[in-house]
């Protein structure tokens, strides 16, 4: 699918610029403009697409839905679902918290979509089909989505509400099923794309730069270290190589966009993809800042268990790459 | 009479964006209106807000969640 990507990439380098084939310097340049190029149409496409569904599924009428349908256990993967085609921004998940609360949904469900909102976002699924492929792609997504769920259901069962801060605690208590109806915008299609379109090229625009600094660390690193490095450091018998790629990456807060291009080397030279999925779910779906917003809506003890809980289910998902890939 | 537009946000950059946009609105076409930044989380909710940066015009919600543009901010107050 991408050959004329890689064909266009060859011709600018070797034709345009006249670097002879090989050469380091050379190799690394080709490798970002391919990179570069491939990602950016991936990204487009990803964004686009999400931005239609999401369209389609404002976050009110996610939380009506989950409000007001008896699901019988399956609003876990429901709520982790609606997680995947909503944006997130850390800024909003105070009030999304709220609000899922006022709506009366459970606790554990509303910690379901909290975790794979960010977790598996557009522009996460985008880097991943352009750096790994569809079927890593795949495995992500469906692990993300399954992460939100079991943490969901495990914090559901931890009944955790007496660790939410008094405020909190007081709308869950006048916590009511069908409050607001939601007006649907019936807008068509056509209507909506302009504002879709916009959208897109603002999400673009705020991460190239990352994308751009990461692919180009990326490209450095693809000249010029070589193939197995890392395998010496970080095999797959290495027990401790998921628990301390995990707990580095929590505290890091990077654009998503920034990391993977980075991690994608890294995989090419040797870290075994499961240690690398680790990494990422913790750089992508815990986040210091996150944290501290939340102390608005929870006591440390709760933000700590959420963290912990969630933490742990990523290792546990790394170990299980690393045997299953 | 005056216009009172709020835009509600926790200090993203979102949401400085849309005060931004508004701000520009406001000032270009000389309309009379007060803006009021709310970063107070209860002061959000009493909204219903749940995806934040929302613009509010004499408290009516008129957009949530995305950054407008100058038109269509123009279109809303006028």
């Amino acid at each position: 699918m991408f050959d004329w990507v890689q064909n266009s990439s060859d011709w600018l380098v070797y034709d345009v610029f006249n670097l002879s084939k090989g050469q380091h310097l050379t190799e690394a340049l080709n490798f970002f403009i391919y990179d570069t190029a491939k990602i950016l149409i991936l990204l487009f496409i990803v964004i686009f697409f999400m931005g239609i569904v999401n369209s389609y599924f404002p976050i009110d009428k996610v939380k009506n839905y989950l409000s007001r349908h008896k699901l019988y256990g399956l609003e876990y993967l429901v709520a982790s679902l609606f997680g995947v085609v909503t944006p997130f921004c850390s800024c909003s998940s105070v009030p999304l918290f709220i609000g899922f609360v006022r709506g009366g949904i459970p606790l554990g469900v509303t910690f379901s979509f909290l975790i794979t909102s960010p977790l598996v976002n557009e522009v996460a699924i985008g880097l991943f089909v352009g750096l790994f492929g569809i079927k890593t792609t795949l495995i992500y997504v469906i692990s993300g989505v399954l992460l939100g769920t079991i943490s969901g259901v495990i914090l559901q069962k931890l009944k955790l509400e007496s660790f939410l801060t008094p405020w909190v605690k007081e709308i869950l208590a006048t916590a009511q099923k069908d409050q607001d109806a939601f007006i649907a915008e019936k807008q068509t299609l056509k209507q909506r794309l302009p504002i879709i379109w916009n959208e897109v090229l603002k999400i673009l625009k705020g991460i190239i730069p990352y994308v751009l600094v990461g692919i180009s660390i990326g490209g450095l690193m693809h000249g010029y270290i070589p193939e197995g490095f890392f395998e010496k450091y970080m095999d797959k018998d290495n027990l401790f190589a998921v628990p301390i790629a995990t707990i580095l990456a929590v505290p890091m807060y990077s654009n998503a966009s920034g990391i993977l291009p980075v991690v994608q080397v890294l995989v090419a030279k040797g870290i075994p993809l499961g240690t690398a999925i680790a990494f990422m779910m913790g750089v992508v779906g815990l986040s210091l800042p996150e944290a501290m917003l939340l102390k608005k809506v929870m006591s440390l003890k709760l933000i700590a268990i959420f963290f912990g809980l969630v933490t742990l289910c990523i290792i546990i998902s790394g170990y299980l790459f690393n045997i299953l890939l | 009479m005056t216009k009172i537009i709020k835009i509600l946000g926790t200090g993203c950059p979102k949401c400085q964006a849309m005060i931004g946009v508004v701000k520009d609105v406001v000032t270009e076409n000389n309309i009379d209106a007060t803006i009021e930044k709310v970063e107070d989380i209860m002061e959000i909710m009493k909204y219903n807000v749940m995806i934040t940066p929302a613009l509010v015009i004499d408290d009516v919600i008129a957009i949530k969640g995305r950054v407008p543009s100058k038109d269509e901010v123009l279109g809303l107050l006028n």
